[in-house]
């Protein structure tokens, strides 16, 4: 038999255990804290100081005073040093960036979730080989094809056109996958009681098919607005006219050559303006797919 | 409100064929039960009714009008399905609403149409929830609700009781007849389950292997099944089949058991010894004392009666529902074989006479 005093004790030792336990996930956790922010709380902080403190070599850990004085600059000029390619404002570049993610990533999901619904609802020859067809592209990188796809933009003289930096990226096996996947699981019933009910294709589309993807269409919208957002190789390779430049391309042409002196302060800043939208982006589209979560039913 | 007409209605999948030539005639008002094993051609033959399936062959009329190559949508009927497919993210009301909606009816008829079945089917507060805020009985109501409000010359039903639970699935049963008199909807009803369709239909189709093994009321189905299918397919437990052979000029039949007996209603065709099937229901065997001996291997008291599972001394098992609680497993209980309750059929499980 346990006395109260064993149980007493048996609590106690639980609870050291659980303690040790929780000290270790708090220490993991705030290591990889560490790892992640950091190199962010430098550019953070770097965007706050003038340029010649980091020009200097210091890194700083704490804020200086010029941040106001940077953003500022960095959004309407892109600063003062004089570069080969000339200055950006950021608000141009970020403008330009937002057009490009938000166009590849609505483009993608209305013509993953066209083709998805056609392959998946209809019954036409080809179906499948139209599918595999679409599949199997999955395995071409867009770098693998990048010198085709120029060439074709070349010849519809879609260079330095904001068509010709968002098309070639629109297509998405991945995502027409993920809907299929998705609209396999839509109980033939629904498409049946829609019949008897009248609706025709298009009209189970809209009512029905498209309000049960609202949570798919949300997550697929962040992580296409990320990967749009990120594009570097092809937009460095089809824009050269700066009035189209995007902020992760317009970055790295902001770091110059060894000689130069690069003014480091408005990359940071511009740098800390890039992150802005995708994180908004993860705030907004998370509170919708949280509900979406919770409101679906099958 | 309609009269259904199929005419030699055929199906194929591939190189299998899953009715063959299927004939009803359904008048107007009336609730037919389509009852079958699975697997057996019922539910295709509903699908071929609401279109959601062509026929290979045969003819589907709706009050008279040729609707086998019309859309079901085209074709005036309403559909209540097993897993009752209303759209998870519309309310109730919307569910009900969508395909008038889609017919382009005016909103205040939408209104009043949805407001008069929700209160027929007493789900008038639930029309602002989503469906999964609703029980599976609530479900099924406005499943029926949806069938309703369109005024359909047809009303199909896809086993629309097999999700609910056994004492909800007795309600809903009688609802269903009630509100299908009330409304004098022509139905068709499909089910696996040999109560509802007992208890349903004006007429029950026994559906056997692709084929309707019998066309008529409940009690003429029990009471004169067409063949040893439907005989051992109607009835809970199930009829007994006897091995016996026709005998005295074709007045009788000897069992295998041993005892002939005389058939209570006349002479059947065919040569002496020519073999038979005797079926008899298991609340039809009595006990009596100059009965057959019956050597008891399995009791189930159901209360308030017994079923005894037992041996007859040629081997061949039988059944009896008694009135008692009767016999002990390895007991023998002398039980008599009615001449009455006879269901005689020839070798290949067809009726003969009577």
């Amino acid at each position: 038999m346990l006395t109260a005093a064993d149980d007493a004790a048996l609590a106690r030792a639980t609870a050291r255990r659980q303690a040790r336990s929780r000290l270790l996930a708090h220490i993991v956790l705030a290591l990889g804290v560490l790892v992640f922010a950091f190199p962010i709380w430098l550019t953070l902080v770097g965007s706050s100081h003038d340029a010649n403190t980091i020009g200097r070599g210091d890194v700083p850990l704490w804020f200086g005073a010029q941040a106001i004085t940077n953003y500022i600059s960095a959004w309407t000029t892109g600063g003062s040093a004089v570069r080969t390619t000339g200055q950006v404002p950021a608000w141009l570049m970020l403008w330009n960036s937002l057009n490009m993610a938000v166009m590849i990533a609505v483009g993608k999901i209305v013509i993953s979730l066209l083709s998805a619904y056609a392959v998946v609802f209809f019954s036409f020859p080809g179906r499948m080989v139209a599918f595999w067809l679409i599949f199997i592209t999955l395995m071409l990188p867009v770098e693998v094809r990048i010198i085709p796809t120029f060439e074709v933009m070349v010849n519809l003289g879609l260079i330095n056109t904001m068509a010709g930096l968002v098309v070639p990226l629109v297509a998405s096996a991945t995502a027409t996958l993920l809907f299929r996947q998705f609209f396999l699981t839509i109980p033939d019933e629904y498409v049946e009681a829609a019949k008897i009910d009248g609706a025709g294709p298009l009209r189970f589309f809209k009512d029905v098919v498209m309000p049960l993807s609202v949570t798919n269409i949300a997550a697929l919208f962040v992580i296409l607005f990320i990967y749009g957002w990120n594009q570097y190789l092809w937009p460095l390779l089809i824009v050269s006219d700066k009035d189209l430049e995007t902020v992760v391309v317009g970055m790295s042409k902001m770091i110059g050559t060894s000689d130069s002196q690069n003014e480091w302060n408005i990359i940071m800043a511009t740098a800390v303006l890039a992150m802005l939208p995708p994180v908004a982006v993860v705030v907004f589209m998370q509170r919708w797919f949280v509900k979406g979560l919770t409101e679906t039913e099958k | 409100m309609a009269t259904l007409t199929l005419s030699a209605v055929r199906k194929q999948f591939g190189s299998t064929q899953v009715l063959h030539g299927i004939d009803l005639e359904v008048a107007d008002g009336e609730m037919i039960v389509v009852v079958g094993a699975s697997g057996c051609g019922k539910s295709t033959l509903l699908r071929i009714v609401a279109g959601l399936e062509t026929p290979s062959s045969g003819i589907v009329r709706i009050d008279g009008r040729d609707v086998t190559a019309l859309e079901p949508a085209d074709r005036d009927i309403a559909m209540v399905f097993q897993n009752y497919a209303l759209y998870p993210h519309m309310s109730v009301f919307e569910n009900m609403a969508y395909g008038l909606k889609i017919r382009g009816m005016p909103m205040a008829e939408i209104k009043r149409r949805v407001a008069e079945a929700a209160e027929m089917l007493e789900i008038g507060p639930l029309l602002e929830r989503k469906p999964r805020q609703l029980s599976g009985g609530q479900r099924q109501r406005v499943a029926m609700g949806r069938a309703v409000v369109r005024e359909p010359k047809l009303f199909l039903f896809d086993e629309p009781l097999s999700n609910l639970d056994a004492k909800l699935r007795v309600q809903m049963r009688a609802e269903i007849r009630r509100l299908q008199m009330r409304l004098g909807v022509t139905s068709l009803f499909v089910t696996h389950d040999q109560v509802e369709a007992m208890t349903l239909g004006d007429r029950l189709v026994v559906m056997h292997a692709g084929r309707a093994a019998q066309v008529a009321s409940p009690m003429e189905v029990w009471g004169r099944p067409a063949d040893t299918y439907v005989a051992g397919f109607i009835g809970s437990p199930a009829m007994n089949f006897l091995n016996a052979t026709l005998a005295a000029g074709g007045t009788a039949a000897t069992l295998k058991a041993g005892p002939t007996i005389a058939f209570a209603d006349g002479p059947r065709a065919g040569a002496d010894g020519t073999a038979l099937t005797i079926g008899i229901r298991p609340e039809h065997v009595a006990v009596s004392p100059d009965g057959l001996p019956l050597t008891v291997d399995l009791v189930e008291p159901l209360g308030s009666e017994t079923v005894i599972h037992g041996h007859l001394p040629g081997g061949e098992g039988l059944v009896a529902r008694l009135p008692l609680a009767a016999g002990d497993i390895g007991a023998v209980l002398p039980l008599a074989l009615p001449a009455a309750a006879f269901h005689v059929f020839d070798a290949a499980g067809v009726r003969l006479g009577g």
